[in-house]
């Protein structure tokens, strides 16, 4: 394949995650003449709802095509995957921007890292190759790096940042080891030739194919923290700025998650059998390690590393499933999952200030009596990151439940609700400590103006979703078959 | 469209029951000062009963069918509808709540101090929970509705609540959530066996397997059987009802706990008729082990909100004896009985509010003595006291005699067994009462070290006058909530009589060895 075909209809179709790059160069190059970093924040923020537009643009349109000789691709998966990226810099940014301040930590770079970082997660899944898919992640990968480390002056940052990038080579190398298996039985990259060469090499029963299916699932199981491969992550989500904790729960985890979907559905399809038996053990693993080690935890953003081990869990349900509906409860899951988990991490920067860390549970006693509204606000994610309703964080369970029900996994669904049941525990832990202790001490608050519009929104979104999700559930389901 | 009859009244009068209090708890998230919040509260639950007293009079007590009926697309992409409508059972468990709720913001008028604001929004979300369980007729709506009731009950008991609170409050959410969570995997089971509804109609019209029955009635039965509570899974209860403020023990006692036997009345017999009666025996003995377990408790109790607690266990085991009848007598007395203890049950736990306020003790070697210093009190107590051990003239008694009627024709010597639980009622019951009014006034009083306890006030006698009325209402002309259940309760019978099937011979064998 010649790469003659470049012409204005394939950069069209990257379009989105060229603003993004441009955007972050520019942020960078701002940072040498403008001082004041929340115009930055702006520009950044004004260049990402640029790329939502045009990515929106090109899903109006009807746009569903492949790029640059098959190696790129936008559809409907990609397009939702992008938003749930757009969704997750912009509140990212918001919650940032004093967050850094009182962190001492107030740097341009860290905007323009973020960009760089979510164009990667978007070439992710539009990634029609390994190879592509191999260089977003990898562009995603260092930058979030770089993101973890930041608080250069805290031991336990730096610390985090090397671990990451250790860990995260070791995955990226299981990766290129399960690509380069998988190209030497079928001699492609593509992800779709992959899937046809399977069948017509008669390759479904090959161990090295399985070997190579293994590695893949490893390295992405890295980067969504599944245990066995989660080790990283509670040290990274405690050590990294609490921002860029909420912003690597989501965003990376979500990216990680469309390239499993679509690696799986796409290339492996036909042996569904056999990636289903490897995920199964990893999601209840996952559900179980996370949600009973969260129970011993006492400082906030460990706890919420270990959900989010938990909650990565149940959103593979869907994937196990192997069926376009169950894909569609995934990605339901992850969007909902974004507004939820970005939310309480607001509340636990929103809490931090100069001289206070406020991450241990012990620090949210009687935030009720001074800070109603905020307790208010924390007691709703809380719920709704046990899955009750009416928050959007069951029509995320449910969904996820239904599917993999209707695919024949009930005794996997019994396993699922008992671990929600026992991870309910720790989520009340918190309404408790805020609602039923007596407060210690006065514990200020850093508000701002972008954090409270943050709040907002999430507060708001989990309790829209909760109560009326056709609108969303449309839109995950016709982005897979659209 | 056969089970239903359309709302006929020109607004939708259900949704506006049941949503108004919620619209209350929006409006109190305004006003700062807490006098207002409590009036407003107030305010707002009586105008909930006053928007609902038209379901009483243009009710059709003939027909077993649905009634003021709304049916809306929800959720399209589940084919889930917001579709709500009471029939003879609901209708009774509607009008209980709205009292109850009024009732229990009265009381809480002095003893509420603390973060009087959220409280009263939490008993308005919790009003508008349980009026929702009631009338909800599709799963979905119904799931949402009963698990969100946890939340504000959660922070009831937590934030408000006694000594061991924390304690209490944490146990009452994990036991429930665990047995609604296996619920939910039934309701999907049946969502995908019903081909992509949640209709609790349509799915009552299907016919299941026999094994599938069983196991969606295991599922069911760990929700229902967790709420009720039947007798291994009652222990969180006298914790949850102990620790909890007044209001808050009243709503439990009064509806939470009534919502898990309505579970088995709406969902497990119809749907499962077969199951049922598979599992009708082991349902029988758990009964009867909660009725003498939970009375001879009570003996041991130190505790006078603890005793209480442990009465309701032995009165649900009633409720869940003559349900399980599956005869007129027992399914009706059944019914009757869960209205009469919310009302019983409710009045005693208000009054052990009420006096608390003034002791600040639930311990029952405290009191003594107690007839001479609030002999208003005292003969108010004196009246639930009787109507809680079945003394005829009261509703107890109505409740009780009917469900062992349907028990001695079920089986004799369940009905036998189940008798003994009203004596050791009446044992309990009257012993409690000597130790709190008769004896000799504690020295704590006489030594003048505490200011002797005044009597009812103009609020709590206001608070207590309309339990007294039903107490005697129902106890003397019982039709008044018979009549608004007979057609629903035959159809529900007849319904599971059709389909008597060879499981029947198993439990029949195993009732013969007894």
């Amino acid at each position: 394949m010649v790469i003659n075909n470049f012409d204005l209809l394939n950069i069209r179709l990257i379009a989105p995650e060229l603003i993004l790059i441009c955007t972050a160069f520019i942020l960078l190059m701002l940072d040498l003449i403008i001082k004041r970093k929340e115009i930055i924040a702006f520009t950044g923020v004004i260049g990402t709802l640029l790329s939502a537009f045009v990515s929106y643009k090109l899903y109006a349109s009807g746009v569903s095509d492949s790029a640059f000789g098959g190696m790129f691709i936008f559809d409907g998966y990609a397009y939702f995957f992008n938003l749930i990226f757009y969704i997750s810099i912009i509140l990212t940014i918001f919650i940032s921007l004093k967050y850094m301040s009182v962190e001492k930590a107030s740097l341009g770079e860290y905007y323009a890292l973020l960009l760089f970082s979510s164009s990667g997660m978007m070439i992710m899944v539009g990634a029609a190759d390994l190879i592509v898919l191999y260089l977003g992640l990898e562009l995603m990968a260092l930058s979030t790096y770089i993101l973890t480390g930041l608080l250069r002056t805290q031991l336990r940052s730096s610390e985090a940042a090397l671990k990451y990038f250790f860990l995260g080579a070791f995955s990226s190398a299981f990766l290129l080891y399960g690509i380069s298996l998988t190209y030497g039985l079928t001699g492609t990259t593509n992800l779709k030739d992959i899937s046809s060469l399977l069948v017509a090499l008669d390759l479904t029963g090959n161990p090295v194919l399985l070997l190579g299916l293994i590695f893949i699932i490893v390295a992405f199981g890295f980067k969504i923290a599944l245990v066995p491969f989660h080790m990283w992550a509670p040290d990274v989500y405690e050590g990294a700025p609490t921002s860029i904790t909420a912003f690597m729960s989501v965003g990376p985890k979500a990216a990680a998650f469309a390239v499993m979907g679509r690696v799986l559905f796409v290339s492996f399809g036909a042996v569904h059998v056999q990636w289903a038996s490897i995920l199964i053990p990893l999601s209840v693993l996952s559900m179980a390690a996370g949600s009973i080690i969260a129970l011993a935890q006492t400082n906030i953003k460990r706890m919420l590393a270990y959900s989010s081990i938990a909650h990565a869990g149940y959103a593979l349900l869907g994937i196990i499933t192997g069926t376009p509906e169950g894909l569609s409860s995934t990605m339901n899951y992850l969007m909902i999952y974004t507004f939820m988990n970005i939310g309480a991490f607001a509340i636990i920067i929103l809490l931090r200030t100069k001289d206070f860390p406020c991450e241990n549970l012990e620090d949210f006693s009687g935030l009720a009596k001074n800070h109603p509204v905020i307790s208010a606000c924390m007691l709703i994610f809380m719920f709704s990151l046990t899955g009750i309703p009416p928050t959007a964080g069951f029509i995320g369970k449910f969904y996820v439940f239904m599917e993999i029900i209707n695919a024949g996994y009930v005794s996997l669904v019994i396993i699922a609700v008992i671990f929600s049941v026992i991870s309910a525990f720790f989520y009340l832990r918190v309404v408790m400590y805020m609602y039923m202790k007596e407060p210690k001490g006065e514990v200020a608050l850093a508000t701002s103006v972008p954090m409270s519009i943050a709040l907002a929104v999430t507060v708001l979104m989990v309790i829209i979703l909760g109560i009326f999700p056709d609108y969303l559930l449309r839109f995950a389901m016709f982005s897979i078959s659209g | 469209m056969a089970d239903i009859i359309l709302n006929h009244l020109n607004y939708p009068i259900l949704t506006v029951t049941v949503f108004l209090p919620l619209t209350g708890a929006l409006l109190i998230l305004f006003i700062k000062n807490s006098t207002y919040v409590r009036w407003t509260a107030l305010s707002v639950t009586i105008a909930t009963l006053f928007v609902a007293l038209p379901l009483l009079s243009n009710f059709d007590k003939t027909t077993y069918k649905m009634q003021f009926v709304e049916k809306q697309s929800w959720i399209p992409s589940w084919g889930i509808n917001y579709f709500v409508g009471i029939d003879g059972i609901s209708i009774l468990f509607i009008f209980l709540t709205v009292l109850l709720s009024i009732l229990s913001i009265l009381v809480s008028y002095k003893s509420i101090e603390r973060k009087v604001k959220e409280f009263h929004i939490s008993i308005l979300i919790m009003e508008t929970a349980m009026l929702g369980v009631f009338v909800s007729l599709d799963f979905f709506l119904f799931y949402i509705f009963w698990e969100t009731m946890l939340i504000p009950m959660f922070i009831l008991i937590g934030v408000w609540g006694g000594q061991r609170r924390i304690y209490a409050a944490i146990k009452f959410f994990l036991y429930t959530l665990a047995g609604s969570v296996l619920m939910l995997v039934g309701i999907v089971v049946l969502y995908f066996y019903g081909e992509r509804t949640l209709d609790i109609l349509a799915l009552s019209r299907l016919y299941y397997p026999f094994t599938l029955q069983c196991w969606l009635f295991l599922a069911f039965f760990a929700a229902f059987a967790v709420k009720v509570p039947m007798f291994p899974f009652h222990t969180w209860l006298p914790d949850a009802h102990t620790e909890a403020p007044t209001a808050a023990s009243v709503i439990l006692a009064g509806v939470l706990i009534k919502m898990g036997a309505y579970g088995f009345l709406r969902f497990s017999i119809p749907m499962f008729p077969d199951a049922t009666k598979y599992f009708i025996f082991p349902i029988f003995v758990l009964s009867v082990i909660a009725i003498i377990y939970g009375a001879l408790v009570c003996f041991a109790q130190k505790d006078l909100k603890r005793l209480i607690a442990y009465s309701s266990v032995s009165h649900m085991g009633f409720v869940t004896l003559g349900i399980f009848t599956l005869n007129t007598q027992g399914v009706e007395g059944g019914i009757l009985q869960m209205i009469n203890h919310g009302i019983i049950t409710g009045a005693l736990f208000l009054m052990v509010g009420i006096i608390y306020e003034r002791t600040h003790t639930r311990m029952i070697e405290d009191y003594g003595g107690f007839a001479s210093a609030v002999p208003w009190f005292a003969g108010v107590f004196m009246i639930f006291t009787l109507a809680s051990i079945g003394l005829p003239g009261t509703n107890g008694f109505i409740g009780e005699f009917l469900i062992i009627l349907g028990a001695f024709s079920a089986n004799k010597l369940i009905g036998v067994l189940s008798a003994t639980g009203i004596i050791l009622g009446a044992g309990y019951m009257l012993w409690l009462y000597q130790r709190i009014f008769f004896e000799t006034l504690s020295p704590k009083y006489t030594k003048q070290e505490l200011p002797i306890p005044g009597d009812l006030n103009f609020r709590e006698a206001v608070v207590l006058i309309p339990l007294i009325i039903l107490v005697f209402l129902i106890g003397l002309y019982p039709e008044v909530l018979l009549s608004y259940m007979h057609s629903s309760v035959e159809h529900l019978i007849s319904n599971v009589n059709t389909g008597a099937g060879k499981e029947n011979l198993i439990t029949n064998y195993l009732m013969e060895i007894f």
